[in-house]
């Protein structure tokens, strides 16, 4: 079973909604009992950094899902802020990271744009799988996801790369690291690329 | 590439879909559930629903409605009506919508912005501004409450104070334009693309795929924002939701010969 780690923050519905659709067995964990038997987690995530890390560090399950993904090696995706909290710490605040990911969330870089539109990155951008992974399988060519950030996973070791995408510079929008998986574009609310790569997520 | 993204906007009033021109004259359009399932097979880019009697009622936002929606969407959802404060913008966020739009709560507190954005972040914070030409001028003026208050204030001069307080995206709806279906007003778009740097989602007039076509050969990565186009279909206005393919909405990208940043 899929638990969604409900925190407070983020699109734990349209998850569920998704995974329902296609029959896949999920729940929505908003206790600590709910995610010891969970085959999988998925952490979403909405705001900014430090209120996120915050948020999760609060919800009572924090400890557990650290368990249950550091030492049970439960595969964990995190989508978004998400993502970026499986990282060291980021330059949008100052509150630690779950660092499960090594790297630093850093702010895109705006400096060489010609176009007036900067940040935050918004809307559907092409993805660019750099390697073959399970999490991209039928996603090699033609996928595009929504991306709404300013922030970006700046991997420390680059084969944690899964998958890159463009504005102004190239940067990481997948992350994996042994069993932690992040995404920084909306799978939840990418229609069916984004049905693809949950589906993938269930299958790995 | 980054696309340019295309939006339907739907107008909510007593728990039914509406569409106006210029702000008043409402017709019913359908149920709003409904509508998101259609859009949703219709694989839209990006999805505003405005509940318009929620701030001129005194009315906050209707969380519970917002939550029905948020979970039916398959696409990026953008709410708006009757927020003013941080702890609603929370609410709603955490109801699994993407963006909270604000207009006279913002217009009113600039720095209400910034509020918001340290909790939710800037990418979530949208500020709607309503703008209408003064009468025998150049100039523009923002409005609120349905276009019933004249705030006097300058969108040009507010836009950038409004980026700087923390917004992360600005709507630019022409009230003059609203419904009528002849085109964007791409003067007022301008002048404030000049000031800025956030995301710009422009809305009314749109009343072709044309109209797109020509807003995104302008100013490239830009929101295209439309109603009565998206709901409305030939010239008796018979309610259809519709919405242009894939290959309708690459060919309007390849036209304008967008380069990635």
């Amino acid at each position: 079973m899929i638990a969604i780690i409900d925190y407070g923050l983020g699109n734990v519905l349209a998850f569920a909604n998704m995974y329902r659709r296609m029959a896949v067995p999920v729940s929505i964990a908003r206790t600590a009992e709910e995610l010891t038997d969970a085959t999988k987690l998925i952490l979403p995530g909405v705001g900014a950094f430090d209120y996120a890390m915050e948020s999760f560090r609060r919800s009572g399950m924090y400890d557990v899902a650290v368990e249950r993904v550091t030492k049970d090696k439960v595969p964990v995706l995190g989508i978004c802020v998400g993502m970026q909290m499986l990282a060291g710490g980021s330059e949008e605040g100052s509150a630690p990271g779950l660092n499960w990911v090594p790297g630093m969330v850093r702010k895109l870089d705006t400096t060489h744009f010609t176009q007036r539109t900067q940040l935050p990155h918004m809307g559907w951008n092409d993805v660019h799988p750099k390697q073959s992974s399970p999490l991209f399988a039928g996603l090699e060519k033609d996928a595009r996801f929504y991306f709404l950030h300013s922030y970006y996973f700046d991997c420390q070791d680059q084969a944690d790369v899964l998958a890159t995408a463009e504005y102004g510079s190239r940067f990481a929008c997948a992350v994996n690291h042994e069993n932690v998986y992040g995404v920084q574009f909306h799978p939840e609310k990418s229609h069916d690329f984004g049905a693809r790569l949950l589906k993938n997520f269930a299958d790995i | 590439m980054l696309r340019p993204r295309i939006i339907p906007c739907l107008l909510v009033r007593d728990k039914g879909l509406v569409k106006t021109v210029k702000f008043s004259s409402d017709k019913y359009v359908g149920d709003p559930i409904n509508a998101v399932r259609i859009f949703n097979e219709k694989e839209v880019d990006e999805l505003i629903v405005v509940d318009i009697d929620a701030t001129t009622k005194g009315l906050g936002p209707d969380l519970k409605m917002i939550e029905r929606l948020a979970a039916e969407c398959r696409m990026p959802f953008c709410y708006g009506g009757g927020v003013k404060t941080v702890e609603q913008a929370q609410a709603i966020i955490s109801l699994g919508v993407e963006k909270v739009a604000l207009s006279s709560a913002l217009v009113e507190d600039p720095s209400l912005a910034s509020r918001i954005a340290d909790k939710l972040g800037r990418q979530s914070v949208v500020s709607v501004l309503d703008v209408k030409k003064k009468r025998f001028s150049s100039r523009y003026e923002v409005w609120t409450h349905n276009a019933t208050r004249n705030t006097h204030l300058n969108p040009v001069e507010l836009a950038p104070l409004l980026q700087q307080h923390g917004v992360g995206e600005i709507v630019i709806n022409s009230i003059d334009h609203d419904g009528v279906m002849k085109g964007y007003d791409l003067g007022i778009v301008e002048q404030i693309r000049d000031v800025t740097t956030v995301p710009l989602s422009v809305l009314g007039g749109a009343g072709s795929v044309a109209d797109i076509g020509e807003l995104i050969k302008k100013f490239g990565i830009i929101g295209a924002g439309a109603g009565s186009l998206f709901v409305f279909k030939g010239s008796y206005k018979a309610v259809l939701i519709n919405y242009p393919t894939l290959a309708d909405r690459e060919a309007l990208v390849r036209a304008a010969h967008l380069r990635s940043a």
